[in-house]
């Protein structure tokens, strides 16, 4: 027998499915029954099973590098899964919905009366100094008031087992579609336990996202012309874009696709001549969307966007703007937001945050920066961050003058301990850290959460970092439900 | 259908085509020139002026030799026509349109296009090159073949089979005006004439015509006739009015096609009424021209009325 876990260890830490030293948890008893039967070879079988799954539909996920068409995927991919029950995900996804409609609530405030402002429960100079608040969205009012339609928010665990919101991704997440093909590959290759467990689906992911795009035509008409807005064939996400759209039955256009004519209608050019777009899945940053309002040298836009958004002629999803909350400053005011708006305790709560901005929290973070983890408020991808206690005395001087001098940028937490997931190294599995991103989609009457997400997964021995380019991986998420039947 | 993809698959196709005909015309180039005596001092450079590229070619080559010659045709990027540009150009242009291409078809594309560019050397020298060139052609034919077999004949489609016609149109009509030139001091050159034979068969060849040549016209190998074959017959897949009449059954599919339908009707009469047995070098030359100009038009009907994303 190939796994034993009776030598699988947990201690200090919490891991997804093992309890306590061979003790699973209930919803992963039986798949951890059905691992501890396999012997060295058949692990080698399935693991081989699912790289041939991966290698078949990789062509129709990944675009070949220019290196002689490699096939390279961009993630490697872990067969065993991280499950979660259903009783506890019911409550995740009651918070995630929570958060996201105060933060949409927060986004339309802010661009109108800015009340939250005016009671004093969000900082005016965090306002001013944002970098990702667009003037030109004041006044703007999209379909039900809702700026971020596609949410993707990432949940950590800690060692005590509490799940917490580490950020929010308001702009353009990706990520969504590896865990679509990641179900597929577990589908191929672990048949019989899909007989064994009620699995969730998450295949109607682009079903949802048809239907929350198309409740936001402008026009009422039976079928709203949709379609998929992406920087290009060279963007790393390119896959995604064209997959969804394709799972979608959109076009998959480009800016130079697009014309907005004098009357602020958005068309696409087409072989009949032009035809009217009513929503826009646009998956190109703020800044580059309409060079008559935004970079002027932009070639990934279409000029004139703006003007056909503003005039309600077109929807554009997430809205211009909705980055304004994404922002580990505005991060820290999270819970307060939700307070603010909804009247309401968080019931995800936040990573712990010490806000720079604030002069007893900075003196404490200057204090014990040793201790935490110091980010950035802009920065996405792990960049520009510092971990104090793995830093050196010369970076964490460093960080505490960039802190003085740009309090208003710097956030800081504590390190926390990420929960685990037994992962298959060799042909025996250890525990790795992982995180979790859940998708929410916010339409005009309905509000979608993911059945689970994309898990990621840090493949380094004792290693946080679960970015792709750093040695990360993903797994399959269940959401299980052990009441079923 | 959006314009940029529908101009993405007509790109494609002519791309695909110009690969295979860059093959064919090599791989036969090197037949003929093994069977003429040496005296007939037919050397390469016929099929770079063919293509049309001897301006560019003088730019990176000193000498016009066959092994500089084979290497401009099949792996020189500066060369738009060289093998391996096409195949690259046919790539780039199916990259964007996965989603309307069968996965087979984008998975031979890259599989062509590999081989063509990791085993150039074996074409450029003489000893393997036939089984390189015919690899070549015979992966063009599968992308023919899966996209007939498997894409869906939509509008799209359409656009693909325009794109292979008008290539193969362009083609054609390039390789009777060069070779006819270049071969043949019409039948004046005592010493050649027992080879006269050999250089139209070979023109036939260059354009896989030769079989059925036979078939249609059994009478020996001669010039109106093959002219007439190449250019006249409506079966021939190769011949110029089978290719435009392709194409003026692909555009009645599409819309807004009024002027660019008058414009191929036009030019199959201009097919049609010529006698090959009058045309004689000069005049030969002259029709041609005016043979491609008509494909130039045409060219630019479709561009104009379903590509242009500048308004």
């Amino acid at each position: 027998m190939a796994i034993r876990w009776g030598s699988y260890k947990v201690k200090g830490i919490y891991d997804e499915l093992i309890r306590a030293s061979n003790k699973p948890r209930d919803a992963a008893k039986p798949l951890c029954d059905y691992l501890r039967a396999l012997n060295d070879k058949e692990i080698d079988e399935y693991k081989a099973a699912a790289e041939l799954a991966i290698h078949v539909m990789g062509i129709t996920f990944t675009v070949y590098s220019e290196a002689e068409g490699s096939i390279d995927r961009a993630w490697p991919f872990d067969i065993i899964p991280r499950i979660i029950d259903k009783n506890e995900w019911d409550q995740i996804e009651r918070g995630l919905k929570q958060r996201v409609q105060a933060l949409n609530l927060f986004i339309d405030d802010l661009y109108h009366d800015q009340k939250i402002v005016k009671d004093k429960a969000f900082p005016a100079e965090l306002l001013q100094d944002s970098v990702n608040f667009r003037p030109q969205c004041v006044g703007i009012t999209p379909p039900s008031n809702i700026w971020a339609h596609i949410c993707g928010s990432d949940l950590v665990r800690d060692d005590k087992g509490t799940v917490y919101v580490l950020e929010d991704n308001l702009r353009v997440p990706s990520g969504v579609s590896y865990m679509l093909e990641n179900r597929m590959v577990m589908k191929r290759v672990f048949p019989d336990l899909f007989e064994d467990y009620n699995i969730l689906p998450v295949d109607d992911y682009p079903s949802h996202l048809y239907d929350t795009l198309a409740s936001l035509s402008p026009r009422d008409i039976e079928q709203p012309e949709i379609v998929v807005l992406t920087p290009g064939v060279y963007n790393s996400a390119y896959f995604e874009h064209s997959y969804l759209a394709q799972q979608m039955g959109a076009e998959l256009v480009e800016g130079g696709d697009l014309y907005v004519d004098d009357k602020d209608v958005v068309y696409m050019r087409t072989v009949e001549g032009l035809s009217r777009v009513d929503v826009i899945y646009r998956r190109i940053d703020d800044m580059f969307i309409d060079p008559e309002v935004f970079h002027p040298d932009s070639m990934l836009g279409v000029p004139g966007l703006m003007r056909a958004w503003k005039a309600g002629n077109v929807a554009l999803a997430n809205a211009p703007g909705a980055g304004v909350a994404d922002d580990k400053v505005v991060y820290a005011y999270v819970p307060e937001i939700i307070k603010y708006y909804l009247g309401e305790d968080a019931l995800i709560p936040n990573v712990p945050t010490y806000k720079c901005n604030i002069k007893t929290e900075r003196d404490h973070v200057l204090e014990n920066i040793d201790k935490l983890v110091v980010k950035p408020a802009n920065e996405s991808g792990g960049y520009g961050m510092l971990i104090g206690p793995q830093a050196s005395k010369q970076e964490r001087e460093k960080f505490k003058r960039l802190i003085k001098r740009d309090a208003r940028n710097y956030v800081a937490q504590p390190m926390l301990t990420l929960s685990t997931a037994p992962t298959l190294v060799g042909n025996r599995v250890e525990p790795r850290h992982l995180d979790l991103r859940p998708f929410i989609l916010s339409g005009r009457d309905t509000t979608h959460v993911t059945t689970g997400g994309l898990t990621r997964v840090a493949l380094r021995k004792g290693s946080t970092v679960v970015n792709s380019s750093q040695g990360g991986g993903s797994k399959d998420t269940w959401i299980v439900d052990m009441e079923g039947d | 259908m959006l314009s940029r993809v529908a101009e993405n698959i007509y790109w494609m196709a002519r791309y695909i085509e110009r690969a295979e005909n860059t093959a064919r015309l090599l791989n036969v180039t090197t037949n003929l020139i093994l069977d003429l005596p040496r005296s007939a001092n037919v050397g390469w450079e016929p099929t770079i002026e063919i293509m049309g590229s001897e301006e560019i070619f003088h730019v990176h080559y000193d000498i016009a030799d066959e092994r500089h010659i084979l290497k401009f045709m099949i792996a020189d990027l500066h060369n738009p026509g060289s093998i391996y540009a096409s195949l690259q150009g046919a790539r780039e242009n199916a990259r964007t349109i996965r989603d309307i291409i069968p996965r087979e078809t984008w998975e031979s594309i890259n599989d062509l296009f590999i081989y063509t560019k990791s085993n150039a050397q074996s074409g450029i020298a003489r000893k393997n090159r036939h089984s390189y060139l015919q690899k070549i052609i015979l992966g063009a034919q599968t992308l023919t073949g899966q996209l007939a077999g498997t894409m869906y004949h939509d509008i799209g489609y359409d656009f693909l089979r325009m794109g292979r016609n008008l290539e193969r149109a362009d083609m054609t009509t390039r390789i009777i005006d060069v070779r006819s030139a270049d071969l043949l001091e019409e039948e004046h050159e005592e010493n050649l004439t027992p080879y006269e034979n050999i250089q139209w068969m070979s023109v036939l060849k260059s354009l896989t015509g030769y079989q059925m040549y036979r078939r249609i016209i059994q009478i020996r190998v001669r010039r109106p006739d093959v002219l007439k074959f190449l250019l006249q017959d409506r079966n021939f897949p190769r011949a110029v009015y089978h290719t435009l009449c392709e194409v003026e059954s692909c555009l009645k599919n599409l819309p807004k096609h009024t002027q660019s339908v008058k414009h191929i009707k036009e030019l199959q009469h201009t097919v049609l009424v010529a006698n090959p047995d009058k045309l004689k070098q000069d005049e030969l030359h002259n029709f041609i021209d005016k043979l491609q100009a008509g494909l130039i038009t045409i060219h630019n009907d479709i561009t104009n009325s379903y590509f242009r994303r500048d308004f």
